[in-house]
């Protein structure tokens, strides 16, 4: 099978961005990364769209074909992908499966969602719809009430601290500043996130990711036509695990098994362990899961995350630099847009060109998790072929 | 809100008004809700069972930014039932000893009101004395 590597990024400002549409959104990243990667559109042999929640927000479903026409690559064939927040993980790996299986050389991956067209309260309603409507959405539960359940088993469980949560994000916040796309550059301090307002008890407003708009875009190529550009990005390892949509019907209240199996795959996939990791994306989306997927993804022992965290293992000069670019905290979360952004964050470290550029950059990787850990997938790239 | 139409919810009156699980024929898993193929051996015979009506709460959060449909706050907590099976919802009424470990019972409330002004009712959780 020939290897894949991302050979152009491109992204939009992440924030309320209310002069601009989906669709104008959607363009923008796609434009930015025809142009990064230096090819005509006529190369792109297909489309892989990551969005969410188009229909409730914006009205409107059949990406694919619009965004298929609204980026001139009509009559080509397009795909809209779905899993909740992970839905841009999921385009790029499906995309990445279409170059594997040798039916294309070179395909585009957009991923974007525009959330502010509605209000908060029906954003949060929408958002719902990751988990089980049936029996949580029926019930009053929200995202932000259930990654609370986790967190407060989490602190049961471990004596993990709401200092410790608030130190994420006041990591991530401290990385955005520097990111010309981040939503928020601003640094915030432990007694900000402590004092904000609740959103779900424990969580409070400065624990959990804003409601953004955004489009995030990359091309990907096979080795055949990758080895033609200066600078690309290679896809090691793509792993992808699924659980049940309901928190209550999980053996676990502190883990994600669909975060292990898609880690599983991925070491296996690359013969790697997290020691072999210089640079890391988790998904942030509250502050309780960058702590759970530390532990998952095996950068620690379940039930040392708050303590890691604590130590300064995820700043950028600590052991292994997290969310160096903002994460979905400081950035944005634009949830369909979210997974593509992480892995253009990954190839900028890895190409040397980020907002807080690290030495010695060779492998990355990015966790991406649909609703509660429903969908999770897990990306390795790599300066090199292995 | 998670709008639930008058038939979505009517097919679940069984399980919300009752809190009725099903039981697999193959391996006795009891499960909530109820399910057309059991996760521990994939069979697909099931009996109804009705789950216990008390246990002790896993893990709890107060609400209070509200999706449409609901005012905040509001407690919601994940319960295992003395039978072993998890199920979540609201906890009312008297929330001083709300904590792990409390024991609650359910009880029959009202949910709340969807789209078409359909009153919906099912279980609801209160602390035990």
């Amino acid at each position: 099978m020939t290897d894949v590597a991302v050979v152009g990024v491109g992204q939009t400002k992440f924030g309320e961005l209310w002069e601009r549409s989906l669709r104008q959104l959607g363009t923008e990243a796609f434009n930015a990364a025809l142009t990064d990667a230096g090819i005509d559109r006529n190369a792109i042999q297909a489309l892989y769209v990551g969005n969410m929640a188009a229909g409730y927000m914006s009205s409107q479903e059949h990406l694919a074909a619009l965004f298929a026409d609204h980026c001139g690559l009509a009559p080509k064939p397009a795909v809209r992908c779905e899993a909740a927040c992970a839905s841009g993980s999921l385009a790029l790996r499906q995309a990445w499966l279409s170059i594997k299986a040798g039916v294309y050389d070179v395909v585009a991956v957009l991923g974007a969602e525009k959330m502010t067209d509605v209000t908060s309260s029906a954003a949060i309603t929408g958002l719902m719809a990751a988990g089980d409507a049936e029996w949580e959405g029926a019930i009053g539960l929200t995202f932000a009430g259930l990654y609370a359940l986790m967190a407060r088993a989490h602190m049961h469980a471990f004596g993990t601290t709401r200092e410790q949560m608030a130190l994420v994000s006041v990591n991530n916040h401290k990385n955005g500043v520097k990111n010309p796309y981040a939503q928020f550059k601003k640094e915030i301090s432990v007694e900000d996130v402590l004092n904000a307002g609740m959103i779900a008890e424990p969580l409070g407003l400065l624990d959990c990711s804003p409601l953004t708009d955004g489009a995030a875009c990359v091309i990907l190529a096979s080795d055949r036509v990758a080895k033609r550009f200066e600078r690309p990005a290679w896809i090691l390892g793509s792993g992808q695990g699924s659980a049940s949509l309901s928190l209550a019907e999980r053996a676990s209240l502190v883990e994600m098994p669909s975060t292990k199996a898609a880690a599983a795959d991925v070491w296996k996939q690359t013969g790697w362990s997290n020691k072999n990791v210089d640079v890391l994306e988790v998904h942030d989306c509250f502050s309780i899961n960058e702590i759970v997927a530390l532990e998952d993804l095996g950068f620690c022992a379940k039930g040392d995350g708050g303590k890691f965290v604590e130590r300064g293992a995820i700043k950028l000069s600590g052991e292994i630099p997290t969310n160096t670019a903002g994460g979905l905290k400081a950035i944005g979360h634009p949830v369909g847009a979210s997974g593509v952004r992480q892995v253009i964050d990954i190839c900028r470290q890895l190409r040397g060109d980020a907002p807080n550029q690290l030495s010695g950059v060779k492998r990355g990787l990015c966790l991406n998790v649909g609703g509660v850990g429903g969908t999770a997938i897990v990306t390795a790239l790599g300066v090199e072929r292995q | 809100m998670t709008h639930l139409s008058v038939p979505s919810f009517w097919r679940l009156n069984k399980a919300k008004y009752g809190l009725v699980g099903a039981k697999c024929a193959g391996c006795g898993k009891l499960m909530f809700p109820p399910r057309t193929v059991c996760p521990g051996c994939g069979g697909s015979k099931f009996e109804p069972a009705a789950l216990a009506d008390s246990g002790q709460i896993l893990t709890w959060t107060v609400i209070h930014a509200a999706p449409e449909g609901f005012d905040a706050p509001y407690a919601v907590a994940l319960v295992r039932l003395e039978d072993g099976v998890v199920v979540p919802g609201q906890v009312v009424g008297d929330l001083t000893n709300l904590g792990i470990g409390a024991t609650v019972r359910a009880v029959f409330r009202r949910l709340n009101e969807n789209k078409d002004g359909l009153l919906l009712y099912g279980f609801k959780f209160v602390l035990s004395a």
